[in-house]
């Protein structure tokens, strides 16, 4: 770990302001989506963010990329805070960052061709125009395991994966280094999950891409993730290399979530977790650690002080006052 | 069309199936509409309309307001249709036939004039108040409900107790009222396409704010909008026949439907009907036609419809 990170976030927080009132509306309060969040990603690296729906993962991914204002904190990509960029600074800077959406039904424009879907970023960076985009085009689609004579269709003519094959293409089209995955494969079917995420790791090693890959699903995030980190209303609960995240996980959010990964063998019997009650609104989150409402070994220091996010050993970072003793 | 080209070799025609270029929504659109037989009756209806309009000088048998009193005698007074006058003639011996055909014009040239007002304002006012939201919005919505709560024919007579009557005013006043239809839809569509997948996408590319509107916006909006606009066309017709036939806009001799049946309404009791019958049955025929295809096109364009 050497080498300076490629993308490092530093306490990132995203309040929506909610308003009250009709004529002269005031603010009431905030929707916590993102509070406080830091983490980095290596050149190559892909890291998982896992959590359950509405914890706030997929609002980091769109912050990183500013298709969401960030209310405060810092995101540096090769050595340069861009949510401090101004707006020609930033357009030029998506060259370099890209994302694919989990809805491929909602992510391609409907009255446009898939030649024009892809053809588009080309056209706005002045990569390619005329003959020679329409041939990237080709090659896009072939490298993401389409047709080059798709280019001529529509987006209904395509069944979901291979709708998300081509919002793969579209991002890989302007070159980027790192991709935001939100959620790539949760919207198709099982038996096609595996193509699409074989596919990103086949483009990975080929083009050394960068990923940060949102799931709520923690089977498909330990298949292609290095590095694991876990959200919980908000925050980053726990963060560490893949294996010792599946072999050793330490905070109880996690091990809950771990038992509920199905295992394929019905002679093995083990103790699930199972989460009581719901997620606490992120209007008003709980006091102390976020978690202690759904906690089973919560202690009263949980309800009082929030946990710090600390090196629990070998770089494993968690946020709980059980590990965190010392 | 390549399958009849190709008919005879099935191997080749399989190969091309693969490569044939992409339907867009709207060639599906079209292919639907056309299998919908009440959607192309309304369309030939609108059609045969604009015909006559266009081509009025050369298809009406008389000029509308030459009153033949003077050539045929008293006998061309409010006569029953006949051979000579499909329609009959009214009481200064006018040719209803030659009027109602003439009457199509302003019929017609109000619902597209209307239209293209509220198109422009209602898209515009929609497009911004639901691409921009916040106070933007809120004004622009407030209006809209003023306008659709606002008493329109008091509205109108209090117009021309100060201002004489004219078909300006006519145009004003109904595109004063058939914009805000337009703009509910523009900014409830608006509103739920800036929050799509694909609107992220192209922000994430680097696409500009007016390349965003144009090119991935309003491409997807239109197709509610012209359903709008054929429906509305219908009523813009009407209003336009009641505002006349009150005695606001179209003023005589121009022939108008609305003006027509209002003169004639007094005989109709007596057993002259035709006078006010046939301009009635041409207004019910028309918003008919818009009618027909505006629902045709709801059913054809709607992209819930699409898979």
């Amino acid at each position: 770990m050497g080498a300076a990170p490629l993308l490092e976030v530093k306490d990132l927080i995203k309040h929506f302001p909610i308003h009250k009132g009709f004529i002269v509306s005031k603010q009431v309060g905030a929707v916590k989506a993102v509070d406080g969040v830091s983490f980095s990603i290596n050149r190559g690296e892909t890291l998982g963010l896992v959590g359950e729906s509405g914890c706030g993962k997929s609002t980091t991914g769109r912050l990183i990329l500013r298709l969401i204002e960030a209310t405060s904190g810092e995101v540096w990509f090769e050595g340069r805070n861009i949510l401090d960029l101004g707006r020609e600074e930033m357009r030029e800077l998506r060259r370099d960052m890209q994302i694919i959406f989990q809805d491929p039904y909602a992510s391609l424009n409907p009255r446009m061709t898939v030649g024009d879907i892809i053809g588009e970023p080309l056209q706005i960076h002045g990569i390619a125009r005329g003959r020679e985009q329409e041939q990237r085009v080709r090659q896009l689609l072939e490298v993401v395991g389409l047709a080059s004579y798709h280019a001529r269709r529509y987006p209904h003519e395509f069944s979901g994966g291979q709708r998300q094959r081509i919002g793969v293409a579209r991002a890989l089209a302007v070159n980027p280094k790192i991709i935001v995955c939100d959620e790539p494969v949760s919207a198709l079917d099982v038996s096609i999950q595996a193509q699409v995420v074989n596919l990103l790791q086949d483009l990975q090693a080929e083009y050394g891409l960068t990923y940060l890959f949102i799931a709520h699903d923690l089977s498909v995030v330990k298949h292609i993730s290095d590095r694991v980190a876990v959200m919980y209303l908000g925050k980053i609960v726990e963060l560490t290399d893949k294996e010792s995240l599946y072999d050793k996980p330490l905070h109880p959010y996690t091990r809950a979530l771990l038992s509920a990964i199905p295992i394929a063998d019905p002679t093995l019997t083990r103790d699930r977790i199972i989460l009581e009650g719901d997620v606490p609104s992120p209007i008003n989150p709980p006091s102390g650690c976020r978690f202690h409402t759904r906690c089973s070994e919560a202690k009263e220091i949980c309800r009082q002080e929030e946990p710090v996010f600390a090196d629990a050993g070998g770089g494993h970072l968690v946020a709980c006052h059980l590990v965190n003793r010392s | 069309m390549g399958e009849t080209l190709l008919g005879s070799a099935p191997a080749k025609q399989q190969i091309r199936a693969g490569e044939r270029k992409g339907r867009s929504l709207w060639a599906d659109g079209w292919r639907r509409l056309k299998k919908n037989r009440l959607a192309m009756l309304g369309l030939f209806i609108i059609l045969l309309m604009t015909v006559l309009a266009i081509f009025a000088p050369l298809i009406a048998p008389y000029d509308p307001i030459e009153q033949l009193i003077w050539t045929e005698g008293k006998a061309a007074k409010l006569a029953p249709p006949s051979a000579k006058h499909w329609f009959g003639t009214d009481l200064y011996g006018r040719d209803i036939l030659s009027r109602t055909i003439y009457g199509t014009r302003i019929s017609l040239t109000i619902a597209v004039a209307a239209s293209i007002v509220s198109l422009v304002i209602g898209v515009t006012l929609g497009a911004v108040a639901g691409y921009y939201g916040g106070r933007v919005d809120d004004s622009i919505s407030w209006l809209i409900n003023v306008i659709y709560a606002f008493p329109f024919l008091l509205f109108v007579l209090s117009i021309v107790a100060f201002r004489p009557a004219s078909l300006s005013l006519v145009y004003v006043a109904i595109g004063f009222v058939s914009w805000p239809s337009i703009a509910r839809v523009v900014r409830g569509q608006v509103l739920a396409i800036k929050e799509t997948e694909f609107v992220e996408a192209a922000q994430a590319v680097g696409a500009r704010d007016f390349k965003i509107i144009f090119r991935h916006i309003l491409p997807n909006v239109i197709a509610p909008v012209i359903v709008q606009i054929t429906l509305g066309m219908g009523s813009v017709i009407m209003i336009e026949a009641s505002l006349t036939f009150l005695g606001f806009g179209t003023q005589p001799p121009t022939p108008s439907w609305g003006y027509m049946i209002n003169q004639g309404r007094e005989y109709l009791l007596s057993g002259q009907w035709w006078w006010s019958v046939f301009p009635g049955a041409a207004i019910s025929l028309t918003v008919l036609g818009f009618n027909l295809l505006g629902d045709g096109l709801r059913d054809a364009l709607d992209p819930r419809l699409n898979k």
